[in-house]
């Protein structure tokens, strides 16, 4: 795979503060029969960057969903910002309006405006006057670069337009963390840039981010933790420099190896 | 030709304009009728068709058709008795409604034409308060007025109540009641809770294996058996309610096609934002659901228009109904086919217009995608 350079913005320093922002303890997930995620054990302090990387069908796209609970975990304990995530739907409420997250696919919604569609949520899950939401709209559709985009339909937009879109849809919110799922594998290499400079830039200004990603030069760049899974496993973690340099599980470096070469 | 054979360096090809061929009336023709020895041959044949059939029926209905004079032996003519439509015009439209109550009916209809058109009209503001009082306010005004026996007006009994007047009453009542609970009924068959699909699975799939005319006969026939004794319902009343929930059966699996079309992904941005089951399928799933299947939607309400016409085999006399009664009158046999071409006339109209309407709907709603 050609690795897309990323480079840093500014030369600010990205802190990682002491405050735990997500805990999963002991975490299990079954599809069926079949174990999906096996006793997942990971703490993410706040303005942490961490990109989580593996074979396909490794578990890490579950593993961020079930962050807020678009799949269910079975056993262990999943605890955002200090709620827990349980059947119960005041917490699922709770926490998903706190958990900004991006798709493959966008997934934005085709039949509403790209303003529209980021001032949905703030109008009827905050419950803000119209006008205010549509303000912060165009105010984050400014900082993704295309507020000239506010009125046309999604469907008219480039794939990486749209992107950027469904990050300033999440912004909206004002999310405390972010969790991207595999944001640029639908699009066309000479857009990939445009949405991981918008990633940056969130990196930056302290955004707590999960991140599953095959693009390696985000992760050296950006990233203070990557993760390696495998077979629903976390194999190894470790700081970018190290983990790319000098990694030590076998599979880690087979992965490293098919990923890098090319 | 020249154009055609000139060369030009890399970069430079201007745009040039289509074969001749391609465009224009000549071309159009070419391409659509004459392009092969079969398709000439077919279009001549068709023309040839037409020439059979529409002078014919232009002569019956307009030409040599009897349009002036107030009895039976007008109709002298070989064409369409129109008279007969004309005698019989206040029954056909109202049944035996009677006469000076006959501007309650009129006055419903000014203000649900005017309802209606002001809705459909983009430029006419406060759409959402008019749509408002034409779906909560404008159904018990016209039912006071039908019914009367209130604020001073006269009782007007269902029986008496016929025609195209009882053909819109029971189409109108079906259609806008049939659309919610069709919706609440798909959303149900594809509900988490196994009750709630149970019950709904049932529902629908009884509905809609039994005949309407089944429905119609249990609700007049059979239904007050069951009613403890002194206890009546209007037998109207209970068509409308056998005419409403079948309806809604088969409204709830079109729009279940529609739910089913809509991609994963849209449920999970929705609820990933925060939304809840409510808001995320009022806001994004059905929005998006409803479009997607207007046809099958206004072909439902097509067909439930024209079936109201079954409600004759309860004792009802719609608009179709009353012709056939009118055409059965002693002293004006022999018309019923004039009879039957109203209707059919009507009926056409008034399906045509819905089905102009939703085409204009999905151009409208269309988003780029």
């Amino acid at each position: 795979m050609e690795e897309v350079e990323v480079s840093r913005h500014s030369d600010k320093e990205m802190v990682v503060s002491e405050d735990v922002m997500i805990e999963l303890k002991a975490m299990h997930k079954w599809y069926g029969e079949f174990h999906v995620l096996k006793n997942i054990d990971l703490t993410v302090h706040k303005g942490e960057r961490i990109v989580i990387c593996g074979p396909s069908g490794s578990g890490k796209s579950t593993l961020i969903r079930c962050i807020n609970r678009l799949e269910e975990h079975q056993q262990g304990q999943i605890i955002v910002e200090g709620t827990e995530l349980t059947g119960d739907l005041k917490h699922i409420e709770i926490i998903r309006r706190d958990v900004g997250m991006l798709f493959q696919h966008f997934n934005l919604f085709p039949h509403l405006t790209v303003l529209e569609n980021c001032a949905l949520a703030p109008i009827w899950v905050r419950k803000m006057p119209r006008g205010e939401a549509e303000k912060i709209g165009m105010k984050y559709l400014e900082r993704v670069r295309i507020p000239e985009q506010a009125h046309k339909y999604p469907g008219q937009l480039s794939g990486g337009q749209q992107q950027r879109v469904a990050i300033a849809r999440s912004l909206c919110m004002s999310p405390k963390v972010m969790l991207f799922d595999e944001p640029t594998s639908a699009l066309d290499p000479e857009m990939i840039k445009e949405v991981l400079d918008v990633m940056v830039e969130l990196a930056e200004e302290g955004m707590t981010m999960l991140c599953v990603t095959h693009e390696m030069g985000f992760a050296k760049t950006v990233a203070n933790r990557v993760i390696f899974m495998d077979d629903g496993e976390i194999i190894e973690e470790n700081e970018p420099q190290e983990f790319f340099n000098n990694p030590q599980n076998d599979r880690t470096k087979l992965f490293l190896s098919q990923i890098l070469q090319h | 030709m020249a154009e055609q054979t000139q060369n030009y360096a890399p970069g430079a090809h201007p745009d040039l304009p289509p074969p001749r061929s391609e465009v224009g009336v000549i071309g159009w023709l070419y391409k659509n009728l004459f392009s092969t020895p079969l398709n000439t041959v077919l279009t001549l044949a068709s023309l040839y068709i037409v020439y059979l059939l529409v002078p014919p029926v232009i002569n019956w209905a307009i030409l040599d058709a009897d349009w002036i004079g107030d009895t039976r032996e007008a109709c002298s003519r070989e064409g369409a008795c129109w008279v007969f439509i004309k005698v019989w015009f206040k029954q056909l439209m109202y049944g035996r409604y009677p006469v000076e109550e006959l501007w309650r009916i009129n006055l419903a209809y000014i203000i649900g034409v005017a309802g209606i058109a002001a809705l459909l009209i983009p430029s006419v503001p406060y759409k959402s308060y008019i749509g408002a009082f034409m779906l909560f306010i404008f159904p018990i005004v016209a039912y006071f007025l039908f019914v009367g026996d209130s604020f001073g007006l006269m009782w007007v009994e269902t029986p008496l109540w016929g025609g195209l007047f009882l053909t819109l009453v029971i189409a109108i009542t079906g259609i806008v009641a049939s659309l919610p609970i069709g919706i609440v009924l798909a959303l149900g068959r594809r509900s988490q809770m196994p009750v709630v699909k149970a019950l709904c699975i049932a529902f629908i799939e009884l509905w809609r294996g039994v005949p309407l005319i089944t429905v119609l006969f249990m609700a007049s026939v059979m239904f007050p058996l069951f009613m403890p004794e002194g206890m009546t319902f209007d037998k109207l009343l209970r068509a409308l309610i056998g005419v409403m929930l079948f309806s809604a059966a088969y409204m709830a699996e079109v729009i279940r096609g529609g739910l089913q079309a809509i991609p994963k992904g849209q449920y999970e941005a929705a609820e990933a934002l925060g939304l809840s089951f409510w808001k995320m399928m009022g806001l994004i799933i059905l929005p998006q659901a409803l479009k997607l299947v207007i046809p099958g939607i206004v072909n439902t309400f097509i067909g439930l228009f024209k079936d109201t016409t079954l409600v004759l085999i309860i004792g009802l006399f719609d608009f179709l109904g009353m012709s056939q009664l009118a055409s059965t009158n002693p002293n004006w046999l022999g018309f019923s086919v004039e009879g039957y071409a109203f209707c059919a006339f009507v009926f056409w109209c008034f399906c045509f217009g819905m089905s102009r309407y939703s085409m204009h709907l999905e151009k409208e709603l269309h988003t780029g995608h």
